[in-house]
């Protein structure tokens, strides 16, 4: 492509003669408007190739009967409206559709207000606060399956740290079941996804009060003004396009994670932490329904959920 | 002339450009070229690519070394892909649409009977591959409709771990039947030591546990609302309700229960006798022994999932390259490759006339290799239906032992969804 634009550059700024004579004024701009979507057509192509065709791809896959042969022999039946019949008839679909959203929420609200409280905290100068700072982003670091095998031990129900230390507190008598309790399953995913998700809302927080003019604090304190009144009249008017951004990234990152469900409960346990990204991996690369399982992905307006998993399960039978 | 020339120059370059792109995405289906071969055509195959998703050691040095070993004995080398297990039914999906397949591939055998019906793979029968080495129950891991697709060289199964000295202290016998299985567990249960450990995860490792006890009371996996499969369901989750089980079942894989077991957190532990190498090769190696699933009635007898991989030959369409997978396929399958195999991972060999020889080493295997002989395929009844009906199954173990649902709502909802889906 870089050979392509130079070429072009190079013969652009000086038609030669010979054309001119040969094309007259109206080829000479039909031959402009060529050369124009000679630039265009490579960025057509590609997005074409690499974003328009996947979406509508998935999207003819949720009235196709996609299965595991289909693959191989290029033949996948249309069969209209039946795969989006036997989704919504599937008595697991509502709970997912709600279990999405409660995740999303929950997770969405618990690092934003957490992140930003940490934000404004460390923005104050203090001893050793840029290594604290940099040191919160170590969840961050982690790959996701990294930090779910070390939340599933931590939260586990008999020897887990967490209970451990609840029970030295004396808070609790008996283990909580974090992560083996239908009702308590998906608030202990949101937990977990709160605590991956706070270094990146810090990090853009942070950034975002670095931008706000020192003076304006100063000269609001001259005015008599208290924490509450400068952060309601400065910090947050000035804060709110990096907080849209913010908001904005998260919710599209949490909508479609599949990764620590996937480490954290795959889905369990009995369906109570299932959502829209999660049934359709299953769906698919479990069950071998591809049809259903696009078909679940376009409801969760996501593409279809990557298939980098490792906690995948089969018996580890030899 | 000159801008001519130039023009047509661009042309040919975007053209180039849209070509490179449209080679690098073509995985679209249809009719590509069958896999390129390197070797030149005659019987000049100098090298065979081969994938499995031992990508864990040990498993990855032992499985690479008895490639390398019958590579060796075959006068070509290996070229090994190993994928993490999570994303090789993927990869296996992604090749056979671009016609990519390696020349031997090893699938699990619950995936076998959906890979099979695609076409991609040819009967062992038509590239003239004994299949004699192999029992008849390990065989039918990789029988679909009657045609052998796949060989396994070892398989493994569900046995019931016992600790003696945990036994010895009670005054106990290991359980043979339901109800000392209930009682002996209790029994063992004492403060932070549970009686019994076994997995009821939300993936084929719950369904997996769940099947000896099901098969034993009689019961079907295409039957799953009938009586047998509830009083097998019952079992599992009165362990877990009377306390004999832990909770955690519910996230527990076998190689949980197998480190449940072997820190002394369990008694005893229902799970896949694969866990054995791991006990075997810790520090204070455990006192244990392996006994066979107790079954419903004292005389009843036990039936016992196998679990396994099996080694396919996926069709190329070049002649001298499949050939000579078939000769891989064959060493892999021989006799030798299963006594080496099987030792080291604690598995058991395909073929039935070593049982004697493996069991001189190994004398604590006898009720594995026992339950291996009187095993079956998970696959054998629903064959391509399985996957469904097999999620279908550990849901309803999740709802029942979580006290989301009775046994009996939990299993008519999976006989619905496992119907439903055929």
């Amino acid at each position: 492509m870089t050979a392509t634009t130079s070429a072009a550059r190079a013969e652009v700024p000086a038609p030669s003669p010979a054309s001119v004579r040969r094309g007259g004024a109206g080829s000479g701009r039909g031959r402009l408007e060529l050369y124009r979507w000679a630039f265009v057509v490579p960025a057509l192509v590609y997005v074409a190739l690499f974003f328009a065709f996947p979406v509508v791809k998935n999207a003819v896959m949720g009235f196709q009967d996609y299965t595991t042969a289909s693959f191989y022999t290029g033949e996948a039946p249309f069969i209209g409206l039946e795969n989006y019949r036997t989704i919504f008839a599937n008595p697991g679909f509502w709970p997912s559709v709600a279990h999405t959203a409660l995740f999303t929420a929950g997770s969405i609200v618990g690092q934003f207000s957490i992140g930003l409280a940490m934000a404004l905290f460390f923005r104050r100068r203090f001893p050793l606060g840029g290594v604290l700072r940099s040191l919160l982003l170590l969840p961050w670091l982690l790959p996701v399956i990294v930090s779910t095998a070390l939340w599933r031990s931590l939260m586990d129900q008999d020897s887990g740290a967490l209970n451990a230390f609840l029970k030295a507190v004396g808070v609790i008598d008996t283990g909580i079941p974090w992560l083996s309790s239908p009702s308590i399953a998906l608030t202990s995913v949101i937990i977990v996804n709160i605590w991956v998700g706070i270094p990146f809302n810090v990090a853009l927080l942070y950034g975002g009060l670095q931008d706000i003019p020192e003076e304006l604090y100063e000269a609001a304190s001259i005015d008599g003004a208290g924490p509450v009144r400068s952060f309601l009249a400065i910090t947050w008017p000035l804060l709110r396009p990096t907080v849209n951004v913010v908001v904005l990234l998260c919710v599209i990152y949490t909508l479609r994670s599949v990764d620590i469900i996937l480490g954290l409960t795959r889905g369990g346990p009995a369906g109570s932490t299932q959502t829209l990204p999660t049934s359709s991996y299953f769906q698919s690369f479990q069950d071998f329904q591809f049809g259903l399982g696009r078909r679940r992905a376009t409801c969760s307006s996501s593409s279809p959920s990557s298939s980098r998993c490792c906690t995948c399960g089969r018996p580890d039978a030899p | 002339m000159a801008d001519v020339l130039g023009r047509s120059r661009r042309i040919a370059l975007a053209v180039t450009a849209v070509t490179a792109v449209a080679a690098l995405s073509a995985c679209g289906g249809g009719s590509g070229p069958a896999a390129s071969s390197d070797a030149s055509g005659g019987s000049g195959v100098t090298s065979l690519r081969v994938a499995d998703y031992y990508t864990d050691e040990p498993a990855f040095s032992i499985i690479g070394g008895m490639l390398d070993t019958c590579g060796q004995s075959i006068g070509v080398t290996i070229e090994r892909e190993a994928v993490p297990s999570g994303d090789y039914l993927s990869k296996v999906l992604q090749q056979s649409s671009s016609r990519t397949l390696p020349d031997v591939q090893m699938i699990d055998a619950q995936d076998l009977p959906a890979i099979s019906k695609s076409g991609a793979l040819s009967p062992v029968s038509e590239r003239g591959v004994a299949t004699d080495t192999v029992g008849e129950s390990v065989l039918s891991l990789g029988t679909v409709d009657g045609e052998v697709y796949g060989l396994a060289p070892t398989a493994g199964t569900i046995v019931l771990f016992v600790n003696n000295a945990m036994l010895a202290e009670a005054g106990l016998q290991a359980p043979t039947t339901w109800d000392e299985l209930q009682s002996t567990a209790k029994a063992l249960t004492s403060g932070d030591r549970y009686g019994i450990a076994f997995s009821t995860k939300n993936d084929g490792q719950g369904t997996y546990a769940y099947l000896p006890l099901l098969w034993s009371a009689g019961g079907s996996e295409d039957a799953l609302d009938s009586a047998a499969a509830k009083s097998a369901l019952q079992l599992e989750v009165d362990l877990v309700s009377s306390g004999a089980a832990s909770q955690s079942t519910v996230q527990w894989g076998n190689s949980d229960v197998g480190d449940q077991f072997l820190t002394g957190k369990a008694a005893m532990a229902l799970t896949s006798g694969t866990q054995m190498s791991k006990l075997d090769g810790a520090e204070t190696p455990l006192d244990y022994s392996i006994v066979s699933v107790p079954v419903p009635q004292a005389g009843d007898t036990v039936v016992s999932p196998l679990g396994g991989e099996t080694w396919t030959l996926p069709r190329s369409g070049d002649q001298a390259r499949e050939a000579a997978a078939a000769e891989l396929l064959s060493c892999i399958a021989s006799n030798d490759t299963q006594l080496s195999l099987a030792e080291q991972r604690r598995v058991v060999p395909a073929n039935p006339e070593l049982d004697t020889q493996y069991l001189e080493k190994l004398p604590k295997l006898t009720e594995y290799v026992a339950a291996v002989r009187d095993g079956r395929s998970r696959t054998a009844i629903l064959q391509d239906a399985w996957p469904a009906t097999n999620t279908a199954i550990f849901t309803a173990i999740q709802s029942a032992v979580t006290g989301q649902a009775t046994v009996d709502e939990a299993l008519s909802t999976a006989a619905a969804s496992a119907a439903a889906a055929k």
